[in-house]
């Protein structure tokens, strides 16, 4: 299992105090967030609001204007090159639209880090994939297609067996739901609950869909005009006493935020 | 409204910020062309894709070009009755401009294109961002077995150019022109040097180099979707034409002191 070192108090994942503009816009102002090991968290907030912008700083894609990201207590704000690659061992994402490699097979993008970062021989890696496929329900069927062959649900599935295949420390999910049917979407809220459980990491999620939020996070952050405006358990959502968090989670046109 | 020393402040800025990211884009991409991990499925599937399938559209261009010339060159010579040295000639100008020239032309148009359009598409889908979380380095994986194919295989494509053009021009002498076709090869081959074709193949390393990196520069910038990809690819084949022109001359320069 590809864990970094970790001393066992402290969160697991840290922003501290993040800010990031584009072209003169504030997107995020002074962002505190914290995730401790094992659980859950799921941001939540409109569009525009840098939801995105806070998952890719987290995990390496960006670097924010001030402020640190912690894994482990470590400052990796700053990383890149090498370090940065071993870092990304510890982590695993599962993207919006899949970002599945159109032109591999199935089996070769859920084997992808372990074929070219982990250097695993093409046969241990092509089984690993057919197991990690097989825990987000697809069979030996898919396993030589290619992503254009298959339906959105089934791109998302492949997705995250690509994300756990290489059972990572911490994994993050931007929009897990979105662009599928009701089912589908529930499938998939399941299924990373299942995966997160088995491995037992670290989870980050950011969605606009309140079902999947309540089913897959432990706790929920609410992500407003660059701020953490409310955080708590996902229990308590309801009674946050939050006008901008009531308005969100009951989708009202009318209230303090607006379009 | 700007004012035109506004404008002018601002196409200076523009120009010399993106010649800077263009030669990071470069350094990073040479850079990691020369460190491991090399992935070689990668770079054979570039030297197919940009050697393997450029050979008709390559070696079309180099016979209609070859023949053109000869009949333009025993026109023009003619007119002082120098109808005879036009295979001399023919071959001088396949060898040292034309071949690798319209070679690295013709890349531009079908491989620029294809690069800055692949690696815009992955950009626009994420893929590119999905590379770096599955710890492989871009640069590694798409930029560097592109730079190298092309200037492998472009050589490699020129010299075939340069054959086939020379060929156009023999074909169209004999079936046309009343050359002997014994005597045209002779004469092609006494006259010519080595470092007539060498010089050419020499230039097309620079231009291979030039147009994977006009098409992975291009696509990997690709902002704006659709759009953006659309856009990301005229910019590679411009560039890339434009580049290849200028560093002909540049390289024509420096090599005729030889």
């Amino acid at each position: 299992m590809t864990k970094p070192d970790t001393p066992s108090v402290g969160p697991k994942l840290e922003l501290r105090g993040v800010s990031k503009r584009f072209a003169g816009k504030a997107v995020l102002k002074g962002v505190d967030i914290a995730v401790e090991r094992g659980r859950s968290l799921v941001i939540i907030g409109g569009s525009g609001q840098g939801k995105s912008v806070t998952l890719k700083i987290a995990i390496g894609l960006m670097r924010p204007d001030a402020g640190k990201v912690l894994v482990d207590g470590q400052d990796v704000t700053r990383l890149g090159g090498v370090d940065q690659r071993k870092l990304a061992k510890a982590f695993g994402m599962l993207f919006q639209g899949a970002a599945l490699f159109d032109s591999l097979r199935v089996w070769e993008n859920v084997a992808f880090r372990l074929l070219n970062a982990d250097g695993v021989k093409r046969p241990d890696a092509k089984d690993r994939a057919v197991a990690a496929l097989g825990r987000v329900g697809l069979g030996p069927e898919v396993i030589d297609l290619y992503p254009g062959e298959l339906s959105g649900g089934m791109q998302k599935r492949v997705g995250l067996a690509r994300a756990v295949a290489a059972e990572p420390a911490i994994l993050f999910f931007d929009e897990p739901t979105t662009g599928l049917d009701p089912i589908n979407a529930d499938v998939i809220n399941a299924l990373i609950v299942e995966q997160v459980q088995r491995l037992g990491c670290t989870a980050i999620s950011i969605t606009h869909d309140m079902v999947s939020a309540r089913k897959i996070g432990d706790e929920i952050a609410m992500l407003h005009d660059g701020k953490i405006l409310w955080r708590g358990p996902t229990k308590d959502i309801d009674q946050s006493g939050n006008p901008y968090v009531d308005q969100f989670i009951h989708g009202q046109a009318v209230g303090p935020i607006t379009g | 409204m700007l004012s035109p020393l506004q404008a002018l402040g601002r196409s200076t800025f523009s120009l010399v910020r993106t010649t800077g990211a263009l030669a990071l884009f470069a350094g990073r991409g040479v850079a990691a062309s020369m460190s491991a991990p090399l992935f070689v499925g990668q770079l054979i599937r570039q030297l197919v894709q940009i050697g393997y399938f450029s050979l008709p559209v390559i070696g079309l261009t180099a016979v209609f070009t070859g023949a053109a010339l000869a009949l333009n060159i025993y026109t023009g010579g003619g007119r002082f009755n120098a109808e005879q040295i036009m295979p001399q000639i023919v071959a001088l100008g396949i060898t040292r401009e034309l071949g690798p020239v319209l070679a690295a032309l013709m890349l531009a148009g079908r491989v620029s294109a294809a690069i800055a359009a692949e690696i815009g598409a992955m950009r626009a889908t994420e893929q590119i961002d999905a590379l770096k979380t599955l710890s492989v380095d871009p640069f590694r994986y798409l930029i560097a077995p592109r730079l190298m194919a092309a200037m492998i295989v472009l050589p490699m494509l020129t010299a075939v150019a340069d054959i086939i053009g020379v060929a156009g021009g023999w074909a169209v002498a004999v079936a046309s022109l009343n050359f002997n076709g014994a005597l045209y090869v002779k004469n092609t081959w006494d006259f010519l040097q080595s470092w007539d074709v060498v010089s050419g193949l020499l230039k097309s390393v620079v231009f291979g180099f030039i147009v994977a990196l006009m098409g992975c520069y291009h696509g990997y910038n690709a902002t704006g979707g659709a759009r953006g990809v659309g856009r990301a690819t005229t910019h590679a084949v411009v560039s890339a034409a434009i580049l290849i022109f200028a560093s002909d001359y540049l390289l024509t320069s420096l090599f005729s002191h030889k």
